[in-house]
């Protein structure tokens, strides 16, 4: 990509590198299209695209420290950008292959509308309880990631959370609410 | 996108300035030094150095060290460059060259060493200490590796890990050249590059957990 930002990224970034929040604020917003442009060659979902491109731009943040100014600032951005776009196929081909979308697992009485209205009462309170019941922290990571359905990046950024932590916690949180769950379906 | 605003203003909200990693030749000279002063501290209190200079001057023995030796420094340069984000992945082929070298000069010793006395009994003998010494040796250094590249957060870290592995596991062949007093058999050699190899599994299945900063 040639354009009139892409001469000066590279002395943002530098101001960057030295605490400049004004220049790195500056610089993310301007390789935004740029790294959206090569993220969507690789995913064309909008939604998880723009995973994607927030996944890239925490890798940015995180390795913000390894830019050389001397180097030309796109390419080095354009290797991120490829490898993050390269480890969600890598994951998402992950998930496919060991997850099953099953819609009849769900039902557990002969009438549709009766399983839908009575399980989902009878497991909402079940499960609000389960929740309330839960750890500050694996409750943050069930109401961002599970409740409110935010994106891990946008989950790390609202909570504070690192994304690592938040993995962590969902998946205490998961296994909990299965253990409390089910312990109230067999009494 | 909303998402990736909110995400912007969380990054650049109270930024820290970060201190610029050095050039990667520079960061795997200064490893190597600390290496090299290390080994060469050993080997002259524990090494045959006299043997080692009598070896050393038969030009197939002299190919082989400078092979084993150059491997080692290549790969670990090839580490260093691999870990950064915007280096091509054909840093992987640096080492290939004398690695090559390394493998063709012992390969022509074993040979000369067939002709000269026979293939021999089929024993391990002291070839177990062979690979007791690479992997014994090129592990600990790899894990001294592992704590420098950690520093560029490699995004890639699989690649990066194999050469490290490379890189100290010929290091260690190349400091147990000053303690091993005579030419290499077929089973030295195969026990020398299993010990290599297993080296470099081992750094490679441990590139995750010890080389991924990225994933926060």
């Amino acid at each position: 990509m040639t354009g009139p930002g892409v001469e000066h990224w590279g002395s943002l970034m530098a101001a960057a590198q030295s605490g400049d929040g004004a220049a790195y604020e500056r610089l993310l917003r301007e390789i935004l299209p740029f790294v959206r442009a090569i993220v969507r060659r690789h995913h064309a979902a909008p939604d998880r695209a723009e995973d994607v491109v927030q996944d890239v731009l925490l890798t940015v943040h995180r390795v913000r420290h390894t830019y050389d100014p001397a180097r030309p600032f796109a390419a080095w951005l354009g290797a991120i950008a490829h490898r993050r776009s390269i480890d969600a196929i890598r994951r998402k081909v992950r998930n496919d292959t060991y997850e099953t979308f099953s819609p009849i697992a769900y039902e557990t009485y002969a009438d549709p509308s009766a399983n839908k209205e009575i399980a989902a009462h009878e497991n909402s309170a079940v499960l609000g309880e389960a929740i309330a019941a839960l750890p500050p922290g694996q409750r943050q990571a069930v109401e961002l990631l599970k409740l409110k359905e935010l994106s891990l990046s946008e989950a790390s950024a609202a909570s504070g959370q690192t994304v690592g932590a938040l993995k962590v916690s969902l998946h205490r949180a998961m296994r909990a609410l299965q253990r409390i769950v089910g312990a109230k379906e067999t009494e | 996108m909303a998402g990736s605003d909110d995400l912007i203003l969380h990054l650049t909200a109270g930024l820290r300035p970060v201190k610029r990693l050095p050039p990667p030749l520079v960061r795997a000279f200064i490893w190597l030094s600390v290496v090299a002063a290390i080994s060469a501290a050993f080997v002259t209190e524990f090494g045959r150095i006299e043997t080692f200079i009598d070896r050393a001057r038969d030009p197939k023995m002299a190919l082989e060290l400078i092979g084993t030796l150059a491997t080692g420094i290549l790969g670990v340069i090839a580490a260093f460059e691999l870990s950064m984000p915007d280096r091509s992945l054909r840093w992987v082929l640096l080492p290939l060259p004398s690695f090559v070298l390394w493998l063709a000069s012992s390969s022509y010793s074993c040979w000369r060493h067939w002709v000269a006395t026979g293939p021999g009994p089929w024993v391990l003998g002291e070839t177990t200490g062979c690979f007791a010494w690479i992997a014994g040796v090129g592990v600990p250094l790899a894990i001294s590796l592992f704590v420098i590249l950690r520093r560029s957060c490699p995004i890639d870290p699989g690649p990066v890990a194999a050469m490290a592995g490379l890189g100290v596991a010929s290091l260690a062949a190349f400091v147990l050249q000053f303690f091993h007093p005579f030419d290499v058999t077929v089973i030295d050699l195969g026990m020398h590059l299993a010990a290599v190899a297993t080296v470099v599994i081992l750094a490679r299945a441990a590139a995750r957990p010890g080389l991924d900063g990225v994933r926060v």
